[in-house]
């Protein structure tokens, strides 16, 4: 089980580093990113109380909704002003980075 | 101290951080290797509590961290209004530094009284002194009571300000309930920049709220040395209107010049106010232990620092962080950018520390929560990226705002917003 667990947890940091690897960006630049979003959505995105986890969500889902967003098709009280502050490059490593930690 | 005890209290130091790798290990797989070297934090809160959690989270237990706090347990200046509204108690904004040790993390209970620039030491009150490679400050506010006439020692154990969470906020709140009803509390707010900028408007919405339950006659009167409220203007007064209308009156350009703890009174450029409870926040600077240090940005009351690093620019090898720093544009004094503060020195210095550059695109972001009153909430957020023209952080054009009107269901964000924020924080 542990085994699993961590097998898998090391198989998504190495997509991970690879996405990485293939923008050819800072290895450290969506963990620092999300470093931002974990006052709110708990740290590495695994919430403890009243706000969604980010932490194991699919990466292409979690794309989707900062760029709904960012357009206004998602309503939110303030994650549509938050969303705008990122590129896309940098939504992209943001998603990358909560896909590959373990969900709760 | 002796130098042989001391070299042993650093040997059982090491020791202590070693075995308190061990929980970290089960989250972090990779096997610390020898320790890169040592960061001091000096003040446990929002920033220097973040920073020293994430130095040891990020750097793999490869850096070893002393974190000096001065308090046993850490009590949130952000929802510490709700303490004096009546609907939270001081438990509830109270957290333990307990889990920070299993980051290993070493908590020191002590106080910084100086720091040797040249010899890379931080004196403290209870132990022997001690070295670090890089040093974080995180001293919060210190108040300059001397700027308002008659505000001494002696006023000050009955004129509160309560601009610090903890006992004197239970000593304000007790203020209010022994006030009998009719009676009228005064809050005095400090030109602008102070801690919190939201947070006296928010106090004020507290205490009406609990007149309007408790003692329905009474008044709270705003006297803002600013010619307007300093954050979320229009949402605010829409609340008091709306909420607490003939129970808050608020007076821009009223600045407190004088206080008189034994009539009661307050004394402005226009007005002698007489009060029944006094709340006067007094100016505010960087915390004592940073002016000492030399940290202080000529002519200012702040910490000038390189928003690449947190490093300050006036001591290399130091780094700065939260309310004390001399604020990028636009930037509140807030818990929230504290925190990012405190991650973005843990980023910078792990690069540092390991001979690299730090991050040059660092992007943070601060959110506020209001409690309007004792369900709906206000907020205003944004986004802060690193901007080399300028050399320092702004907002992201387009990337910040305030509520659309005050909600409960901004009210369940902003408490949720604490737990995770202090989780965050604290482990």
């Amino acid at each position: 089980m542990i085994r699993n667990v961590l097998g898998a947890t090391l198989a998504s940091g190495a997509v991970f580093a690879l996405s990485a690897l293939a923008q050819g960006a800072d290895p450290s630049l969506g963990r620092n990113l999300a470093a931002a979003c974990a006052n709110c959505h708990g740290t590495n995105g695994m919430s403890v109380q009243g706000m969604p986890n980010l932490a194991g969500q699919q990466r292409a889902y979690l794309v989707q909704q900062m760029q709904d967003f960012r357009t206004g098709k998602r309503p939110a009280t303030i994650m549509h002003q938050l969303a705008k502050g990122y590129t896309d490059e940098q939504i992209e490593a943001l998603a990358a980075y909560f896909a590959a930690q373990k969900a709760r | 101290m002796n130098r042989l005890a001391r070299r042993d209290f650093l040997k059982t130091s090491s020791a202590l951080a070693a075995a308190s790798l061990l929980p970290g290990c089960a989250m972090e797989p990779a096997a610390p290797s020898r320790p890169v070297g040592r960061v001091i934090v000096i003040g446990g809160g929002f920033g220097g509590a973040t920073a020293a959690k994430y130095l040891r989270m990020w750097s793999e237990g490869t850096i070893e961290v002393f974190l000096i706090e001065r308090n046993s347990e850490f009590i949130s200046c952000p929802t510490s209004n709700l303490v004096l509204g009546g609907t939270r108690t001081l438990a509830d904004i109270t957290r333990s530094y307990a889990k920070l040790r299993e980051y290993g993390v070493q908590v020191l209970r002590d106080e910084a009284t100086a720091i040797n620039v040249e010899k890379k030491r931080v004196s403290l009150k209870r132990i022997e002194d001690l070295p670090y490679d890089r040093l974080i400050v995180s001293p919060a506010v210190d108040f300059m009571h001397e700027a308002i006439e008659g505000y001494d020692a002696e006023a000050q154990k009955t004129i509160l300000h309560a601009w610090k969470a903890g006992q004197e906020t239970v000593a304000l709140r007790q203020q209010l309930e022994a006030m009998p009803d009719g009676g009228v509390c005064v809050i005095g707010v400090p030109r602008s920049p102070f801690r919190c900028p939201p947070g006296p408007y928010e106090r004020a919405c507290q205490i009406a709220s609990y007149f309007k339950k408790a003692k329905p006659r009474s008044k709270v009167i705003v006297l803002d040395a600013n010619e307007d409220i300093v954050s979320k203007p229009a949402l605010f007064k829409a609340a008091w209107n709306d909420l607490y209308k003939g129970t808050i009156e608020y007076r821009g350009n009223n600045e407190v010049k004088a206080v008189d703890a034994r009539t009661k009174t307050l004394k402005t450029d226009f007005d002698t106010i007489k009060g029944d409870v006094l709340n006067v926040l007094p100016p505010m600077r960087a915390g004592d232990i940073a002016r000492t240090a030399g940290l202080l940005t000529p002519n200012t009351r702040w910490c000038g620092v390189d928003w690449l690093s947190m490093e300050s620019t006036a001591h290399k090898g130091i780094h700065v962080l939260g309310d004390a720093t001399l604020s990028a544009p636009a930037m509140p004094k807030s818990g929230h950018m504290a925190n990012n503060h405190g991650k973005l020195a843990a980023a910078a210095i792990i690069e540092l520390m390991n001979g690299r550059a730090p991050n040059p695109q660092p992007v943070i972001a601060n959110t506020c929560y209001s409690f309007v009153s004792d369900k709906e909430v206000i907020h205003v957020a944004s986004v802060h990226r690193y901007d080399p023209a300028q050399k320092t952080l702004t907002v992201v054009p387009g990337a910040s705002g305030v509520s659309a009107s005050r909600s409960e269901l901004e009210g369940a964000y902003g408490w949720a917003w604490a737990q995770n924020i202090w989780a965050d924080m604290l482990g």
